[in-house]
C-alpha cells in the first residue's frame, strides 16, 4: 500500500490527466460554479439526491460525479445524506405513484432557500414510462422545479454543467 | 398413483405448444402445475420466473432432468391458481407481485400481504379487471411481528442516504446485532409489465433496454434473441461478436464500481478512487465506441446499432492496456490489507443451501459454491464454444462476493481481449422479417448480477402482445435477509453492495 500511496503522490492528478476537451470542459465549468456558489453560499451547496422512480442509469452518472475525474467536491458541491442538510434537490425518475409521498416529505424536510433539479428524460416529462397507471407524472407534478437536466442518463459533464445553469437561476433571484 | 419424483417424467407425455422458442412452453393443468411446484420444493428444479397474463399464470423452470428450461402454463378461469410459493418460498414475492397486479388468488399462499400495491395506484389489480379505489396509506402495511427482550427496530428508507434507488429495510436489533431484516420493495414500480402490453416493437425494446439501468446491455441482449429466438432470425456474426464486448465491458464497470463502493463502506476509499477511476476509463471508452457511456439502445433485434472501427478496437484495447495492471494492484493491496479482510470474511455469510433453493444467479450464488453461469450453462453466441472460467467460492461471505466480482473481471478482459484481436467482418444487422403469425420466444443472459429472463409473444404484426422480464434480483433480495442476520447493523452496508441487487429491476 505505501508503494501505491507513494506513487500517486509522485503521479500527476487524474483530474487534470489527459489534455481532452472533456476535461478542458471540467475545469470551465468548475471555475464558473466555483465563483458564484461563493456569491451564493459562502463557498458550498449541499445536495441530497432523491431517485423518485429511476431505472437507475441516472443514479450510475450522479454517482460519476463523485469520482476522481469530475471530483465535483472541488467545486464546493458536496452530496449529503439528509433533506435537512440539503440546499437542492436532485430528483430522478419519472415519479412513481409509489415514491410520491417520499419525494413530498423529502421537499418538505429540506430547509428554505431550496432548488429542485429534475435529472434525466424521465424526470423532465416522463420518458417511455408516461401512459402507466403507476406513475404520476413528471418530477414537476409534484414539486416545483428550477432546472431540468436532460438525458438518458444525462453525463456527468452535463449535470456538472446544469448545476451551473441553476447558479445563474438563483442568482437572477428567479426563486428564493 | 405415486408421485412422481422427477419433473422430467411428469412433462414427458405433454406436448409442447407450437411457436414458442427455443425452449418448449406447455399448457398443464392444476394438478401437473401442483405436482410441478411440490418438485421444485423438493430441490428437483430451479425457478426461473412466474408470471400471467389475463388469463393465465406461466412458469419458466429448469431441471437436471430436462434437456432445456421450459415454461409451462396454467390457464386461469376463476382468478385463481394453485400456490408454488406454499410448496417452494421463492415463489412468494412472484405470487404476491402477480396477485397486485392481475388480481389472480394463490391458493394456500402463506403470504397474503400486497408486494408492489402499495395503495397509491387508485385502482386495484390494474392489469386484471381494474377497480378504481381511494388511495391507502403507505405505511399502512403490516410488518411482521417480532417480539422478545431488549429487541428495537431501525426503519431506513424508502430515501436512503447515499445516491441509490428506494427501499425500505426494517431491522429488528438486539444491541448492535440484526436479529431480522424485513424489506418492503416496489417502491419504483413504474407498471413495465402493463407497459409491456400490446405495444410496439421499437417501444418495448426502449422499455425492457430501461428495466434496470445498469443492466441495460444485458437486458436489451435478453430481449433481441427472445425476439430472434421467436422470429427464426440468425444474427450476423460480427453483430453477435460486438454484442459480447458490450456485455462484457457493462460488467467489468459495474463490478470495479461496486469492489470500490465495497472498499468505501469498510472505510477504505483508496480502492472506491482506483476503481472510480478504472470504471470512468470503460464508461469513456464506451462513449467513444458507441455514443453512450451506458450502452442503451445499442442491441436490438436483428444485430447491433453500430460498428465498431479500427480506431475503435484500438481504444477499447489501450483502456484495457492501461487498467489490467493497475486493477492487479488494486487485488494486491485488497489481498495484503487485513483490516479490510477484518471486515468482509465471515460478514453476510449466504448458505450453499439457500442459494441453491433460490436459484440465486451471478456473483450471490456462485460465492456460495452455486456453479451456474448463462453463459456457459446455458450458452449463447457469442459464448457458444468458448471456454470459460467460472470463479466457485464456498465461504459465501462478503470477501467471496468481492473474490468472485474480481476473477469476472479478469476473465471478461481475456474475453474481450481475444474478441477484439479477431474481430470477424461483415454485416451488423439484418432486417426483421414479417411472419403474419402470433409467435413466442424465451431467452435468458448473463448480465453483471445474475441470470436475466424475457419471455414475449409477438401477434401476426409483429407487436409485442406480452413481454415480461424478470430480473436476477428476485432471487437475491430474499437471500440479503438472510445475509445480514446476526452480522451488526453496521455491516448491513457492505452486505448490501456485495449483493447489490436492482429495486427498479425488481420493481418493474
Amino acid at each position: 500500500m505505501r508503494t501505491l500511496l507513494f506513487r500517486s503522490l509522485l503521479s500527476a492528478p487524474v483530474t487534470m490527466g489527459a489534455p481532452k476537451p472533456e476535461i478542458a470542459d471540467l475545469e470551465e465549468v468548475g471555475a464558473a460554479l466555483t465563483a458564484r456558489a461563493r456569491k451564493l453560499f459562502g463557498r458550498s451547496i449541499s445536495i441530497r439526491e432523491v431517485d423518485a422512480g429511476s431505472c437507475n442509469g441516472c443514479e450510475l452518472e450522479i454517482n460519476a460525479l463523485n469520482n476522481a475525474v469530475y471530483d465535483v467536491e472541488r467545486f464546493g458541491i458536496r452530496f449529503v445524506a439528509s433533506p435537512r442538510h440539503a440546499d437542492v434537490l436532485l430528483v430522478t425518475g419519472p415519479v412513481t405513484k409509489n415514491m410520491k409521498v417520499a419525494l413530498e416529505r423529502t421537499f418538505d424536510a429540506t430547509p428554505a432557500p431550496k432548488w429542485v433539479v429534475a435529472v434525466g428524460d424521465c424526470a423532465a416529462g416522463c420518458g417511455i414510462f408516461q401512459a402507466s397507471y403507476a406513475v404520476v407524472g413528471s418530477v414537476a407534478d409534484v414539486v416545483p422545479v428550477d432546472l431540468h437536466i436532460k438525458g438518458c442518463p444525462p453525463r456527468p459533464i452535463d449535470l456538472l454543467r446544469g448545476l451551473i445553469a441553476l447558479m445563474d437561476l438563483a442568482t437572477a433571484g428567479k426563486r428564493a | 398413483m405415486a408421485m412422481a419424483t422427477d419433473i422430467a417424467a411428469l412433462l414427458a407425455d405433454q406436448a409442447p405448444l407450437p411457436g414458442h422458442e427455443p425452449w418448449p412452453r406447455y399448457q398443464v393443468d392444476a394438478l401437473l402445475w401442483t405436482d410441478i411446484g411440490r418438485l421444485l420444493g423438493a430441490g428437483e428444479g430451479d425457478l426461473l420466473g412466474l408470471w400471467a397474463e389475463r388469463d393465465a399464470v406461466h412458469l419458466a423452470l429448469r431441471a437436471p432432468t430436462l434437456p432445456s428450461p421450459c415454461v409451462i402454463s396454467l390457464p386461469v378461469t376463476d382468478g385463481a391458481f394453485p400456490s408454488i410459493g406454499h410448496h417452494h418460498a421463492p415463489a412468494i414475492r412472484l405470487e404476491r407481485a402477480v396477485h397486485d397486479l392481475y388480481g389472480f388468488i394463490a391458493h394456500d399462499a402463506q403470504d397474503e400481504r400486497p408486494w408492489l400495491d402499495h395503495g397509491a395506484w387508485g385502482v386495484r389489480v390494474p392489469l386484471g379487471v381494474p377497480e378504481e379505489v381511494s388511495p391507502r396509506d403507505p405505511a399502512d402495511y403490516p410488518m411482521l411481528q417480532v417480539r422478545g427482550e431488549g429487541l428495537h427496530q431501525v426503519p431506513v428508507g424508502p430515501v436512503h442516504a447515499g445516491i441509490i434507488e428506494p427501499g425500505h429495510f426494517r431491522f429488528t436489533a438486539n444491541g448492535e446485532t440484526v436479529v431480522r431484516l424485513e424489506q418492503r420493495l416496489g417502491y419504483t414500480h413504474k407498471g413495465i409489465d402493463g407497459l409491456l402490453t400490446d405495444v410496439a416493437l421499437p417501444q418495448a425494446q426502449r422499455i425492457v433496454a430501461r428495466v434496470s439501468g445498469d443492466s441495460t446491455v444485458a437486458l436489451s441482449f435478453a430481449f433481441a434473441r427472445a425476439v430472434e429466438a421467436a422470429l427464426g432470425i440468425a444474427v450476423p456474426e460480427r453483430a453477435q461478436v460486438i454484442r459480447g464486448v458490450m456485455a462484457e465491458l457493462e460488467r467489468i464497470a459495474n463490478h470495479f464500481g461496486d469492489i470500490g463502493a465495497i472498499g468505501n463502506d469498510a472505510s477504505f476509499p483508496l480502492i472506491h478512487a482506483y476503481c472510480g477511476i478504472f470504471r470512468e476509463r470503460v464508461l469513456a471508452a464506451c462513449d467513444a465506441l458507441f455514443s453512450h457511456r451506458l450502452m442503451m439502445d445499442e442491441i436490438i433485434p436483428g444485430g447491433v446499432v453500430q460498428n465498431i472501427s479500427a480506431a475503435g478496437i484500438a481504444e477499447l484495447v489501450a483502456a484495457l492496456d492501461e487498467i489490467e495492471p493497475r486493477f492487479a494492484q488494486i487485488v494486491r493491496l485488497y489481498d495484503d490489507t487485513p483490516s479490510l479482510q477484518d471486515r468482509t470474511c465471515f460478514t453476510g455469510i449466504v448458505s450453499n443451501e439457500l442459494v441453491t433453493r433460490w436459484a440465486a444467479g451471478g456473483h450471490v450464488g456462485r460465492a456460495s459454491g452455486r456453479d451456474f453461469d448463462t453463459r456457459r450453462d446455458l450458452a449463447y453466441a457469442p459464448y457458444l464454444g468458448l471456454t470459460l472460467a467460472v470463479p466457485l467460492f464456498k465461504s459465501g461471505d462478503v470477501d467471496a462476493r468481492v473474490r468472485v466480482r474480481i476473477r469476472e473481471v479478469e476473465e471478461s478482459i481475456r474475453l474481450l481481449r481475444r474478441w477484439l484481436a479477431a474481430l470477424p467482418d461483415g454485416e451488423v444487422i439484418v432486417n426483421i422479417p414479417r411472419i403474419g403469425e402470433a409467435r413466442e420466444g424465451i431467452a435468458m443472459v448473463e448480465a453483471f448480477r445474475g441470470d436475466v429472463l424475457v419471455w414475449l409473444r409477438l401477434d401476426a404484426d409483429g407487436r409485442v402482445a406480452r413481454c415480461h422480464v424478470r430480473d436476477a434480483s428476485w432471487f437475491q433480495w430474499p437471500l440479503l435477509e438472510a445475509a445480514i442476520e446476526n452480522n451488526i447493523v453496521a455491516d448491513f452496508p457492505l452486505c448490501n453492495k456485495s449483493f447489490n441487487c436492482s429495486y427498479a429491476g425488481h420493481d418493474l
